[in-house]
């Protein structure tokens, strides 16, 4: 069994932030490993581990400068990374879900997985689409929000557990080839060792562009444009209050005691 | 003129709120240029949801009666049957978990764009414009669709649809491919019981990712203690295995209603007020003033957990 595990690097934003026309300002900007695909890995990595995936390859849409979250993913375990880049998608503000369905699909077309794991969402943008919208795509099976995944894979299903809302779970097999969209807390995502982090280094990174891929240019311009980024109107009304911890502390520790509920 | 299709969500032979507040957010997008509002309903008991749903401001509702339950691949071939009917501008669905299963495979089956998670909708019958939330919440953006498109709704950003209206009810008759049906619900478990019941609090510390490390745990468990409060806590902590299950309050934990709810370093994500946002009064304690939890914090403080927790449970003389 092979799986494809869709990798992001995803921006973090700092407390304090400005923002500059429909992005914020560079310097208030951090990068991470986006929290659900590193579940999405770790579940892979578990997979293969168990013996029962031989190949656990990552796909992601990123410039050079992601390649240190890419190692990341293959530090924990992933066999060999492909990062898509191209000098057309530079200048796109939003790449939409249709243009990396079309991305993805050319890649999984080339590389064939059983499975496809993605996160449920990515940390910035929070579209929660491309998972399904790839599946569909392809002709592939699929379940959004996974928090449990059977590892034997009988008769070529998945057996998976989708996260309802208000604590129901829903008891779900679905035939493979298939692409789930896993969620947090299916597993304990492990950190990268010193010896993976070594590894790492030496592991395959294959770049790829869209010409190298098949893919028309013009897809990716999306249909989807950013016209406006703001923050938004504070609508608080919360009494604020300041001063020393021990002040704090005491004015809530007074209000406790007004509503009754403190000892 | 733009039509609207909006998509019910149901379970468990039970509508959920959210089914209500599509009709509405349907209704507007409708109304923007005089078109009509049809909703679907698909699966379960489409009879009973079909009078149910016929609210003030539908027109159509449309229902299919084909097996019990949600199953994707039944909506996804439904819906892009429904949208050839009915060429509709935009189709609608709840932002649900479910709405996540669906609205994206019918987007893509229709070559139509997608835009998930909104908070607000708008259209001059050509341009849809729509707004949603990144990072977080940390800002909000609008993003401009031309053309047809579907689009997600977030939960309870519009009010459900109230009323009876004078809607056609009429079955549609799809022609479902058992064939490309490849998942099957095998059915549904409750989790997060167990001994203690957060619902039944009177006072919740409840603790985030702000805590960073599980050792530090332990000033949140002695100022519960102090308090003669039970300690729940937002998602990350759950996920991490550092409290059960039964202590996660949100959207996919439980929803609380305590007199006070302490919010120790927890951002307030959409996903995790949706269980505590009806708590009587809200205390937030957070260093970044702008954390979306303090636009419903009834109280705050912007300051450093670390200082400011102990110095409570001293205060109470933990
Ligand atoms: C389908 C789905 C379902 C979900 N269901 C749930 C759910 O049921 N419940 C839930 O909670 N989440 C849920 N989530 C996750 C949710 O989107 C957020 O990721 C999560 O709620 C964030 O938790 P947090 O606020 O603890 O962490 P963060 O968002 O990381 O916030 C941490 C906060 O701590 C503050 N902080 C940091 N250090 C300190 C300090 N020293 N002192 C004071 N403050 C500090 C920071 O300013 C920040 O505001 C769900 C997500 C999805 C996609």
């Amino acid at each position: 069994m092979k799986i494809l595990v869709t990798v992001k690097e995803v921006s973090t934003v700092e407390d304090e932030f400005e923002i500059e026309g429909t992005s914020i300002a560079e310097q208030y900007l951090g990068a991470d490993l986006n929290e659900w695909d590193d579940y999405a890995v770790e579940e892979a990595v578990q997979i293969q581990e168990a013996g029962i995936a031989d190949e656990v390859v990552t796909v992601t849409i990123g410039p050079e400068d992601c390649e240190q979250t890419i190692r990341q993913a293959l530090a924990k375990g992933a066999d060999r990374a492909i990062r898509v880049w191209d000098d057309s998608l530079e200048g796109v503000d939003v790449l939409d879900v249709g243009a990396k369905t079309e991305i993805l699909r050319a890649v999984v077309e080339a590389e064939d997985p059983d499975l496809v794991l993605t996160g449920v969402q990515s940390g910035d943008d929070s579209w929660g689409a491309t998972g399904v919208s790839l599946a569909e795509e392809l002709g592939f099976e699929w379940a959004a929000v996974v928090n449990h995944l059977e590892h034997d894979f009988e008769d070529d299903r998945a057996a998976v557990r989708r996260e309802l809302e208000g604590g129901v779970e829903e008891l779900t097999e679905v035939e493979l080839p298939a692409a789930l969209t896993i969620q947090t807390g299916i597993n304990e995502p492990r950190y990268a060792s010193l010896r993976g982090i070594r590894q790492a280094q030496r592991k395959e990174l294959d770049v790829q562009t869209l010409a190298d891929l098949g893919v028309d240019e013009s897809t990716i311009e999306g249909d989807v444009t950013l016209t406006e980024m703001y923050e938004p109107e504070s609508e608080t009304d919360a009494t604020v209050w300041e001063g020393s911890a021990e002040e704090t502390a005491s004015e809530l520790g007074e209000l406790l005691r007004e509503k009754g509920v403190a000892p | 003129m733009t039509d609207v299709l909006a998509v019910a969500d149901h379970r468990r032979g039970e509508l959920r709120d959210v089914s209500y507040e599509v009709i509405t957010a349907g209704r507007q997008l409708a109304d923007d240029t005089g078109g009509d509002l049809h909703v679907a309903v698909i699966s379960g008991t489409v009879d009973k949801f079909g009078e149910k749903l016929n609210r003030e401001g539908v027109d159509a509702v449309h229902t299919v009666d084909h097996g019990e339950e949600f199953n994707h691949d039944v909506y996804t071939q439904v819906l892009t049957q429904l949208y050839d009917d009915l060429a509709p501008q935009y189709v609608l669905a709840p932002n649900s978990v479910n709405g996540l299963d669906y609205a994206p495979a019918v987007a893509n089956a229709l070559d139509l764009p997608i835009v998930t998670d909104t908070v607000g909708l708008e259209t001059d019958g050509e341009t849809l414009v729509a707004t949603r939330e990144m990072y977080g919440g940390k800002v909000e953006v609008t993003t401009e669709l031309e053309g047809t498109a579907v689009a997600t709704i977030r939960g309870a950003e519009w009010s459900g649809a109230e009323g009876t209206g004078d809607a056609s009810i009429e079955a549609f008759d799809a022609e479902i491919d058992e064939d490309a049906v490849g998942s099957t619900v095998t059915g549904f478990e409750e989790v997060g019981g167990g001994d203690v019941d957060i619902s039944e609090a009177d006072v919740l510390v409840s603790v985030g990712r702000g805590i960073e490390e599980e050792e530090n745990l332990e000033i949140i468990h002695e100022l519960a203690d102090a308090l003669d409060a039970t300690v729940s806590s937002s998602r990350p902590i759950v996920d991490s295995g550092w409290l059960p299950k039964n202590r996660q309050v949100g959207q996919s934990g439980k929803v609380v209603t305590p007199d006070v709810y302490i919010a120790i370093g927890i951002s307030g994500a959409v996903q995790h007020v949706a269980g505590m946002k009806g708590s009587d009064t809200i205390v937030a304690i957070n260093t970044d003033p702008n954390a979306p939890i303090m636009d419903i914090a009834d109280y705050a403080i912007h300051d450093d957990l670390f200082d400011v927790v102990p110095a409570l449970t001293e205060e109470f003389g933990g």
